[in-house]
């Protein structure tokens, strides 16, 4: 058979490498950052643009889809053109695969800063850059098929299939959570509201966690820790059916993050029952690749490159045995909205997702640079002070999570809350500092990893040019008769994508029909009114600080929450809310029902100086809220998208929204006057007050009714 | 516009879980008995594809 010669494109891989290095120091440093501010609340700045709320979502984003984004693509580029024996079908679709990526990043970070956000967990992006994100995506999907059916060789190997679910599931989830109404060109409303939001958002973010850190890094583990190990994976038969029970069953876990908040009950019991299922396609994938290792178990000890996979897939198994634990309701009630969710992450972003980078860094920089490893050393050090950061990182916060939790639901012999919040976050204190310590020497490592890197590519020579060559494929494929219909499937690019997407999207559907259309899901409750103008404004203003990174607004049915912040959160409540803020972690207390609880002076001192109304509060101060003017421009625009979404302003109403607005504007000054408190009512702190004042208060409207009946 | 309460309720709801569980019940049987079934000499060509070609 003729041999064809073809040329690897290593060039776009070399630049998705250094892309992935430089965006892990920065996503890394803006942690590092946000986890000194819960320690040292000074390091805010007093600045919008520093404040927690925006650094912790910069944090995420850069992390998620700036460092393991890029690790993903740098991967993906190298392995699939040796999997497939061909070069990238297009070095054009390349170049502005890898562009529009880094802008993305760019327009990301910059966009958080200032404070333009769509308030939706790792989805915060405003609706330019999602649809410019698609365009992307869609570019990276077009040059990947395209070298698909360019290949030189029939069979699509397993890791192939896990990247393409990840592009078509991760194409969907994208899509369908980002749908929203713009009002102007950096502001937008979820379609969805409440319960609906909650379950499409969580549906999301569960996803990008199966679909971004882990489907395309499972087919990264399939092709360079056999590469490493320089063995067959130990199973392709486990390989397979790892594949299909991983796309299929992760999907459907999801409400696993909404145990016991207002969800309605079947879709909590369908995210655990998936949810516990879910341990036996990931311990199949992490036994699979440990014991690709099996009888060669020496090699490790010689090869900084296998630690550093060995770490990561273990890492795996034990993030992805926690995951299920964790998605028990009686296991949930205890480590939900504490920081044992952080340690759980931070266990699989750390541990899978950063070191199984680094070892494909450590194996691709010397072979694309013809040269061996600057210094085994100095990587052997990055293993150990990286594994060490792990350790102290994640212990304090399971240990802190478990203990937070315990205090919150502490009650005295007399019946009364042992703790007040406060004692519980002040008792934190030692923990989030050998948190941030652990954090610390995570990265050291990684600076001297690139240290390394840096100069192991000085030494080397960059192999721009690299041959191969490989029979053509025949034109057409004679099956011979005992073929078989999967491997019909592994022929077959397209069919594999479609049947991937079938997959994934009927746990989606099951899930989101009866929840979009059975109103017995989400019963109404008729106290509940729409937001009026200011409150409307002030939450944005919520929405744009970021308040929803460390206040939850669900109130669980738990005696201890009842308690502490009263009537537990219905579904009903939400009806409303576009989007969604119930948030997924209580640094600070729940707001649900803050509305009345404090007078509007309380507010006003509180945004200026928290530690004035509650001293060693850790939150940091919102003082430009009290200079800052409140743009109104926009309100017409807000309340005519509102009445699209639904939300029934009666007709007309946007042209006399802004009356409405200065009215209760001069209400909350004239309040505030009476407390001694002098400001105009054009500032924003006013709208915000006239948010946190309302919340939670329809419900009580509603319980008075009853009693006068 | 709105996606809510277009219907009460939806009539023999049941079926849906019933038939998706079954579809992939039949799936992931079938799966398994055809990676039972495999020829091991092609799921050995296959698993090779990563560290069979030394021109990479």
């Amino acid at each position: 058979m003729e041999l064809e010669k073809f040329r690897y494109d290593n060039k776009i891989v070399k630049m998705f490498a250094y892309a992935t290095i430089l965006w892990s120091l920065v996503g890394m440093l803006a942690g590092l950052l946000a986890a000194l501010q819960l320690v040292l609340p000074a390091l805010n700045f007093d600045l919008p643009y520093t404040s927690f709320g925006r650094v912790r979502p910069i944090h995420t984003n850069a992390i998620i889809f700036a460092f393991v984004g890029n690790g993903i693509f740098m991967g993906v580029y190298y392995s699939m053109q040796r999997l497939l024996k061909a070069r990238m079908f297009s070095d054009m679709l390349s170049k502005i695969h890898f562009w529009g990526w880094q802008l993305i990043i760019v327009l990301a970070a910059l966009t958080l800063v200032l404070g333009y956000t769509t308030g939706k967990e790792y989805a915060e992006l405003e609706w330019p850059i999602d649809i410019l994100i698609t365009l992307v995506w869609v570019v990276f999907g077009w040059n990947m098929f395209g070298t698909i059916l360019r290949r030189r060789e029939r069979h699509l190997y397993v890791a192939i299939w896990f990247y393409i679910a990840t592009f078509v599931t991760v194409a969907m989830l994208h899509i369908v959570n980002s749908i929203e109404i713009p009002v102007s060109l950096t502001k937008s409303y979820s379609w969805y509201a409440g319960v609906q939001d909650a379950l499409v958002q969580w549906w999301y973010g569960h996803n990008a966690v199966a679909f971004f850190l882990t489907t395309p890094y499972l087919g990264l583990m399939y092709y360079f820790l056999p590469k490493a190990a320089n063995r067959p994976v130990f199973s392709y038969r486990l390989s397979i059916i790892h594949f299909w029970a991983l796309i299929f069953i992760y999907i459907w876990a999801g409400p696993h993050h909404l145990l016991y908040t207002a969800t309605p009950d079947w879709a909590q019991s369908l995210g655990v029952v998936f949810s516990i299922m879910l341990l036996a396609p990931s311990w199949g994938g992490m036994i699979n690749g440990l014991l690709t290792l099996r009888g060669a178990w020496d090699r490790v000890r010689d090869s900084v490159v296998l630690k550093f996979l060995v770490v990561a897939v273990t890492a795996y198994g034990m993030a992805t045995f926690e995951g299920p634990m964790l998605s028990l309701k009686n296991v949930n009630a205890i480590s939900h909205f504490t920081d044992w969710t952080i340690a759980h992450v931070h266990v699989g972003a750390l541990g899978w997702n950063g070191f199984l980078t680094f070892g494909i860094l450590y194996w691709l920089i010397p072979r694309l640079f013809q040269t061996k490893l600057y210094s085994d050393k100095l990587a052997n050090m990055h293993f150990w002070i990286g594994t060490l950061g792990i350790v102290v990182y994640a212990v304090p916060l399971y240990w802190a999570g478990f203990m937070q939790s315990s205090m919150w639901k502490d009650f005295t012999p007399e019946g009364q809350l042992k703790w007040q919040f406060m004692d519980t976050v002040t008792k934190m204190m030692p923990f989030y500092i050998a948190r941030a310590i652990g954090g610390t020497l995570y990265l050291i490592g990684a600076i001297v990893m690139t240290y390394n890197l840096i100069k192991t590519v000085k030494i080397g020579n960059f192999l721009e040019v690299e041959e191969a060559e490989a029979p053509a494929l025949s034109g057409e494929y004679h099956s011979h008769s005992k073929d078989h219909w999967h491997r019909w499937i592994e022929r077959k690019p397209v069919q594999l994508m479609v049947l991937s997407l079938i997959v994934v999207a009927i746990g989606g559907i099951i899930e989101f029909v009866p929840a979009f259309l059975v109103k017995s899901n989400i019963p109404t409750i008729s106290s509940v009114k729409p937001y009026t103008p200011l409150e409307l404004e002030g939450r944005d203003i919520y929405v744009r600080e970021g308040c929803y990174v460390c206040h939850s607004q669900m109130i669980r049915p738990f005696r201890s929450e009842t308690a502490r912040y009263g009537e537990y959160s219905k579904a009903g409540e939400f009806v409303y809310d576009h989007p969604f803020q119930w948030g997924s972690k209580r640094t600070g207390p729940d707001l649900a029902r803050i509305g009345g609880k404090y007078p509007d002076s309380w507010h006003y001192n509180h945004m200026l100086d928290p530690t004035s109304m509650s001293p060693n509060s850790i939150m940091p101060p919102y003082s430009w809220l009290l200079d800052d003017d409140l743009n109104t421009s926009l309100l017409r625009g807000k309340i005519k998208a509102m009445k699209t979404l639904g939300v029934p302003y009666p007709e007309g109403y946007e042209d006399k929204a802004i009356d409405d607005l200065n009215k209760q504007a001069e209400e909350i000054t004239t309040n505030l006057k009476k407390d001694g408190i002098e400001t105009a009512s054009s500032k924003e702190i006013i709208a915000l007050i006239a948010y946190l004042q309302r919340m939670g208060k329809d419900i009580k409207a509603e319980n008075k009714e009853v009693a006068n009946k | 516009m709105k996606f809510i309460n277009y219907l009460e309720s939806i009539t023999g709801i049941g079926i849906y879980p019933l038939v998706s569980l079954m579809i992939f019940f039949m799936f992931f049987a079938l799966v398994t008995l055809y990676v039972i079934k495999a020829d091991k000499s092609y799921i050995n060509k296959v698993k090779n594809i990563p560290v069979s070609n030394e021109l990479q």
